[in-house]
């Protein structure tokens, strides 16, 4: 019975393991490269940022000069990036 | 079943050989061999998951032809006991390493299988380096599925210290800690190596940092309490070697938690987070390797072992050089993307808590190791205690715990006087007001120390409440909900910084009781017959009467006392001291159950304001006589029995093995028959609670920032299906317009 099991479960493994060496398995490439993954990344934070920076301001940290300009120094980093991301997505179609 | 638990691990090593060459293959071979190895990882949690389930049922059942269920369990030992008795041996927390390990590594790996694509296989084959490292101790120098051909029929059973409930929960929270901050470490490692050094790896591993920091905290609480109520000195914290070593990676990756943040906004501190992530990784496996090498003095460390010593040594080495070199080779790519705009902000109030953090785990790691080092320079190794670390500690913890307070009032980038002055006025005026309190109505000034705690914690918690105060009007002054409403939903939208402001005021009240308790406890020893009664700290304490107990299990001794305070019953506690009967023959067939491994049961009354701590020691030297003289009749009548017939010695034997039974519950029993004085440790302590309420409000704000906002998890399922998507046309980019 013990070799049973132990022949059971190396088959498993390896049926498992050598799934994606198999001939048909085609693994799924992202989009844009990780270029575009690491400026979608660095996007999310500037956004949260952004809420962040406005969170402080409607609870009283931030003076409305300050965040005026906080907010205006993030929103041009902001665009920054989703100039970048746009660059990024043309350069791709480019590569096609 | 021993010999497929031992094939499952020998498989489980060539797996994660295998996994370990086929990510670092696939990293520039092709993404089918990544992705193979990434399925390796998930048979490895199997085989892991399946070998710790047949130990376990080993232990369960009471199979004592395996070695280790034979040397830590018996069948007198509760299935509750026996069931967590695996994690007790060397060998079997290894297999609890080796579990976690690949569970939590399976778990990370399944959540980036479709990001940070560069990264992932070198990350993945510092995973299974890890795992190779674990399941080849596992498999070749501590193999758990070790069998006797000639099995005992009953087992040693297990130290009566790890009899505790929590000791079914610590050690695997701990492990966790351990095991998770694995991940960031090798996600960091990852990023050198790929020299992708943006804050991506960092958002994807974020999580596991918090769950690690989450799972040390809850472990080392849990630590905590078991010494408190088990080990009978009265105190929850020694600085043990094996609590320092879990304390270390805590306190780094607090400070890891805090600093990311500064990278994610600004693209600062990529140097100092990656070489503090990869030294809380380092010190995670420091402290696997103080828990398991015994090679500093610890109640809480395996037998010392020098094959795994050697292995440990050789993998900390390996951590510590290879990290160095990579910051080192990587500096240009680390570069900070941008300057703190100013010192007065939340950016910086940050930083300087990170190094105040970092700067006491340093002193910590020193004297912790000091006596090695002591021993490596003068041959003498030197014990240190706690004296040696409360002159810097408790400085560094204040500032600390002030500095916990200002980061949730500043801002973020920046902040005028007028706002500072604003938001600092109400934390500032609470705590002046109890600091006024405390002068006036109490003697707390006799401590500074412990004096400022209570200031600073006061001003922390106020500082908190502002926060929730402040936060709750805004959303209200915006949708008009109903305060409750406002609260949650204020809270479930921005978890992790409420949560985060939660776990400040969880720390704070924690110290405020550790601080307490620690400088204004009263305690006295006092030796009392039944009737008679100690003060302590305004409290009389009277001893009402003795308990006994004898059973298969073990013996105990016990005392019921009555607490009173100014004439009024306060409260009743009950302590015992239990023996269990030890294995050694050469203690005389009586005495070895008067003579085996001990343990303590507290008394305790805890309350909000302080707790009332006793425990028993009953001298059993008036009933040694006795047992001398059963030893020597029981001797004299198993010697005559050997010289019987062997047909007649099993019944004989059964008769003399009753009487033997019934001799131990005799002289047992005279201790309430015949009591004679006890001595009692009795102790006083004030705010105790406090620590034990500090750590569950801890508990609950690290849970609420662990989990993912609803907004935020929508937000990021739509990135992930953009980014699968093939083609730019559908991942776009939001447009510009979006923020303009």
């Amino acid at each position: 019975m013990p070799y049973v099991i132990v022949i059971v479960v190396l088959a498993v493994v390896i049926f498992v393991i050598s799934g994606p060496l198999r001939a048909a398995y085609r693994p799924a490439e992202p989009a844009g490269g990780s270029t575009f993954a690491e400026l979608d990344a660095a996007r999310e934070a500037k956004y949260a940022e952004i809420r962040e920076a406005e969170l402080d301001h409607r609870t009283g940290k931030l003076s409305d000069e300050d965040y005026e300009d906080v907010d205006r120094g993030l929103r041009a980093e902001a665009i920054e990036i989703l100039r970048s991301l746009d660059e990024t997505g043309t350069a791709t179609i480019a590569d096609e | 079943m021993a010999i497929v638990g031992r094939t499952l691990l020998i498989l489980a090593l060539l797996v994660a050989i295998y996994g370990l060459g086929a990510s670092l293959w696939g990293a520039r071979h092709g993404r089918e061999w990544v992705d193979s190895s990434r399925r390796a990882m998930y048979t490895l949690f199997g085989l892991a998951l399946f070998a710790f389930v047949i130990l376990d049922v080993a232990f369960i059942s009471s199979n004592f032809s395996y070695n280790i269920v034979a040397s830590s369990s018996s069948t007198t030992t509760p299935t509750f006991y026996r069931a967590a008795a695996i994690w007790a041996t060397q060998q079997g927390s290894l297999l609890l390493w080796v579990l976690l390990l690949s569970m939590w590594s399976s778990l990370a790996l399944f959540l980036t299988r479709r990001r940070v694509r560069e990264i992932v296989p070198y990350a993945q084959a510092v995973m299974f380096g890890f795992c190779v490292f674990f399941v080849g101790l596992n498999t070749i120098f501590a193999n758990p599925f070790a069998t006797s051909s000639n099995p005992p029929s009953e087992g040693a059973g297990l130290d009566p210290l790890l009899r505790h409930t929590t000791m079914m929960i610590h050690p695997p929270m701990l492990y966790s800690g351990y095991t998770l901050l694995t991940i960031p470490f090798a996600f960091a490692i990852g990023a050198l190596i790929a020299r992708r050094l943006g804050a991506e790896w960092i958002q994807v591993t974020r999580r596991f940092a918090l769950a690690a920091w989450l799972c040390l905290g809850v472990g080392i609480v849990l630590g905590a309490r078991w010494s408190y109520t088990e080990l009978g000195w009265g105190g929850y914290w020694a600085w043990d070697p094996v609590e320092n070593a879990a304390l270390m990676p805590w306190l780094c990756v607090t400070a890891y938690i805090h600093s990311i943040m500064i990278q994610e906004k600004r693209g600062m501190l990529k140097v100092w987070n990656a070489s503090l992530i990869l030294m809380t990784g380092t010190l995670s496996i420091v402290g696997t390797f103080l828990v398991r090498s015994g090679i500093l003095s610890s109640i809480h460390a395996f037998v010392s072992d020098p094959t795994l010593n050697v292995s440990f040594v050789v993998l900390i080495a390996t951590m510590v050089a290879g990290s160095i070199y990579l910051v080192v080779t990587r500096r240009d790519g680390l570069r900070s993307e941008a300057r703190l705009d100013s010192l007065v902000s939340r950016e910086a109030v940050f930083l300087f808590q990170n190094l105040l953090l970092v700067a006491l785990t340093a002193v910590i790691f020193w004297v912790t190791f000091f006596p090695l080092i002591s021993e490596a320079i003068t041959g003498t190794q030197v014990s240190v205690g706690p004296p040696a670390f409360r002159p810097f500690v408790v400085p560094l913890a204040l500032v600390i715990v002030a500095l916990s307070g200002v980061g949730p009032i500043i801002a973020w980038r920046r902040v005028t006087i007028s706002k500072l002055r604003r938001g600092f006025a109400f934390p500032v005026a609470f705590a002046l007001a109890i600091m006024v309190g405390l002068l006036a109505l109490s003697d707390a000034d006799r401590h500074v120390f412990a004096f400022l705690m209570f200031v600073f914690g006061s001003f922390v918690v106020a500082a908190v409440v502002q926060e929730f105060f402040r936060g709750v009007r805004a959303r209200r002054a915006m949708t008009g909900e109903p305060p409750p409403v406002a609260l949650v939903a204020l809270v479930r939208r921005n978890r992790r910084r409420y949560g985060g402001y939660i776990v400040h005021a969880g720390i704070a009240v924690a110290l405020i009781g550790v601080a307490a308790s620690t400088s204004f406890q009263h305690s006295r020893y006092a030796t009392l017959a039944p009737g008679q009664s100690a003060r302590i700290d305004g409290y009389t304490i009277r001893y009402v009467r003795p308990t006994a107990g004898a059973s298969a299990q073990k013996i105990s001794f016990g005392a019921v006392l009555a607490v009173f305070k100014g004439g009024h019953h306060v409260t009743t506690v009950q302590t015992t001291y239990g023996l269990y009967p030890s294995s050694d023959p050469t203690l005389g067939p009586i005495g070895r159950f008067f003579n085996g491994s001990d343990e303590s049961r507290i008394g305790l009354d805890s309350g909000f304001t302080h707790d009332i701590w006793t425990v028993i020691d009953p001298s059993l030297q008036p009933l040694q006589g006795l047992i001398n003289q059963g030893d020597a009749k029981l001797t004299a009548a198993l010697n005559a029995v050997a010289k019987q017939p062997p047909a007649t010695q099993p019944q004989a034997l059964n008769v003399l093995y009753t009487l033997r039974d019934q001799a131990v519950a005799a002289l047992t029993r005279r201790f309430v028959t015949h009591p004679w004085p006890a001595t009692f440790l009795l102790i006083v302590s004030p705010l105790v609670t406090w620590l034990w309420l500090g750590a569950i409000i801890c508990v609950i704000g690290g849970l609420i920032a662990l989990l993912t906002a609803p907004v935020a998890r929508a937000r990021r399922r739509a990135r992930v299906r953009a980014l699968e998507t093939p083609g730019p046309a559908t991942a776009p980019a939001p447009p510009v317009r979006e923020l303009v």
